[in-house]
């Protein structure tokens, strides 16, 4: 297990450098003068002499690499640089929003999670019939509906209403219910796709026939036999999720005014507040690619083959 | 020409187009793409009034006989800028594809038929954009180029592109070690010649389904960026522009909102099903 481990996590390290890297490189792809990408519009009206003052200061007047170690070596000390429009640290900014990110995020792979893995077990089981017709077509339709809309077709009728739920804002549970559900449903049907696929192909086994043969209760054998052998390709689906979970969550933050770091970042693209936007970008990067490392990290736990693969 | 009848013929007896014809779901989904082309190219003929027309005196009013979509804050015809809609999101779907698969393409055939140092570079750099995930990184474009269509059509553009290059490399990889490939560098077919004539060719049915399913996300996806005020701006309005503005006149004209995105879904629904039909006809084993 211990090399494995190693192996991936050496194998991130080129990863951490071209993320970083391509976030760095943000500042030099921006049109117009990098002072006043990163010092905001105020930095607009001065010129010359002044200018030229604030390049030295912020250090754009070096090489590049001599830049990018410099950003790297900030990056470590915990300094994403210094927000344009509210000129408060960005990594306090970011740090502030997070935790709504983190739940909503969450709670809407929960919801993903047991809606997507039960409609596709009983999809699998209930093969050619209606209960299986109607898992697939609600699994296409979950995919194929935006979740800006699925998210306005929950408040119309929840909200607006019927008036069971609120319809934006953060605070108590139930202002959570309508975003998780919104951000859970597209992933949820491509779990249940993943999912009944696995199990079909599984039940299909010579083991699970063995099972069935020795006269093994139907129960045991689905979850014991079918369902944990299963679990592989659904946990690697989970996992690949994950990234456009966090798209979603970037989308339903808008619908319901959820005070995430998605909505952040939007704002600070439109204010053209680039330091935010790269610290945001950068931020929520790194905890995907960590997230994705425990992912692969608990395959190997699962599955003897991937680690000796 | 005299020729073309027995090949389409024989085209149309051929098992791959046999399994796509015996597929209920991959006709739906070409049915509503076609209905989306037919939308967007006779625009002018079906909507009810030409989009921009506005009639201040029947400001946000539901659907009716007159107006089958209601009317918006400008008293729009609804209908009419849906059905002209399709025709942003048909360009903004396909614009973005096309970039992906022409560069990714690239990367991916000069990986794999090269191998070596070169492809161990280019494959990391499509790991490292892989490693964002995907609005993520369309959102750090659009952050970096400024808001706005054609740089939100870029954004999605270099999302797509690590896919295509995957996926062609990877077809290349085998494809490079087949003996007419041995064969036509023996007769001293040069690395371009290979390349094109003989190794990309493999490539095709799977480029062909990637690329629909892709049509389909770039639509959704640009759809997303309008939605956040990112994407197309007024006055060019696409569905999501339509649905970002429709919110302000929530809860009264819920019509605002209920038709633009009965459109983006029956699209992304369609290239889907379309998508899954072509995967399942050209590559049964899937």
């Amino acid at each position: 297990m211990l090399p494995y481990v190693l192996r991936r996590l050496v194998g991130t390290v080129p990863v951490l450098f071209g993320v970083t890297l391509v976030v760095f490189a943000m500042t030099w792809l921006t049109p117009g003068d990098p002072v006043v990408a990163l010092l905001g519009e105020s930095a607009q009206g001065i010129t010359g002499q002044a200018r030229e003052e604030l390049r030295r200061e912020l250090g754009l007047d070096r090489p590049w690499p001599v830049q990018y170690v410099e950003y790297v070596s900030g990056l470590a000390r915990g300094d994403l640089g210094v927000s344009a429009r509210s000129r408060r640290p960005v990594l306090r900014e970011v740090l502030d929003r997070l935790p709504a990110t983190a739940e909503l995020a969450l709670a809407g792979l929960a919801i993903a999670v047991v809606v997507g893995v039960s409609l596709g077990v009983a999809a699998a089981l209930r093969k050619r019939t209606w209960v299986d017709a109607l898992a697939i077509a609600v699994a296409l339709v979950g995919v194929s509906v935006p979740v800006f809309w699925s998210g306005f077709l929950l408040m119309l009728v929840f909200s607006l209403e019927l008036g069971w739920l609120p319809a934006s804002g953060r605070g108590t549970l139930r202002h959570l219910v309508l975003p998780a559900l919104t951000v859970g449903i597209a992933s949820a049907a491509f779990i249940a796709r993943i999912t009944r696929g696995a199990v079909l192909e599984t039940l299909g086994q010579d083991y699970v026939r063995t099972a069935r043969a020795k006269g093994v209760p139907a129960r045991t054998v689905l979850v014991r036999h079918a369902l944990r052998n299963a679990l592989l390709p659904i946990v690697t689906v989970v996992g690949l999720q994950l990234g456009s979970l966090l798209g979603g969550a970037v989308l339903t933050e808008t619908v319901f005014a959820w005070p995430g770091v998605g909505r952040m970042l939007v704002d600070a693209i439109l204010a053209r507040d680039l330091p935010l936007v790269q610290g945001s970008v950068l931020v929520v990067s790194l905890l995907f690619i960590l997230v994705n490392l425990a992912v692969d990290l608990s395959y190997a736990a699962i599955n003897p083959r991937v680690r000796y693969g | 020409m005299a020729e073309l009848g027995p090949r389409l013929a024989a085209a149309w007896r051929s098992p791959a187009t046999r399994r796509f014809r015996r597929n209920p779901g991959a006709w739906v989904g070409a049915a509503i793409v076609l209905a989306l082309v037919a939308l967007a190219a006779f625009a002018p003929l079906i909507a009810d009034r030409p989009p921009d027309q506005q009639n201040l005196r029947q400001r946000l009013q539901p659907p009716s006989v007159e107006h089958p979509f209601g009317t918006d804050e400008f008293g729009r015809s609804v209908f009419a800028r849906v059905a002209y809609g399709a025709r942003v999101s048909l360009l903004t779907g396909i614009v973005p594809v096309a970039l992906a698969l022409l560069v990714g393409s690239t990367i991916g055939l000069l990986a794999g038929y090269f191998r070596g140092r070169l492809d161990g570079l280019l494959m990391r750099a499509m790991d490292v954009l892989l490693a964002f995930p995907s609005l993520l990184l369309a959102l750090a474009v659009v952050g970096t180029l400024g808001p706005g269509i054609v740089n939100a059509v870029i954004a999605i553009a270099v999302v797509d592109v690590p896919q295509y290059a995957r996926l062609v490399r990877s077809v290349v990889l085998g494809a490079r070690e087949e003996d007419y490939v041995q064969a036509a560098r023996a007769l001293g077919a040069g690395d371009g010649r290979l390349m094109l004539r003989h190794v990309l060719p493999s490539a095709v049915g799977p480029i062909v389904v990637q690329a629909t399913l892709g049509v389909g996300f770039a639509i959704l996806a640009i759809a997303g960026l309008s939605f956040l005020g990112l994407g197309v701006q007024p006055p060019t309005s696409d569905w999501g522009e339509m649905l970002a503005r429709g919110r302000r006149y929530l809860p009264d004209a819920t019509w605002l909102m209920i038709f633009p995105g009965l459109a983006v879904s029956l699209t992304v629904l369609g290239f889907n099903l379309l998508g899954d039909g072509l995967r399942d006809a050209l590559d049964p084993r899937a």
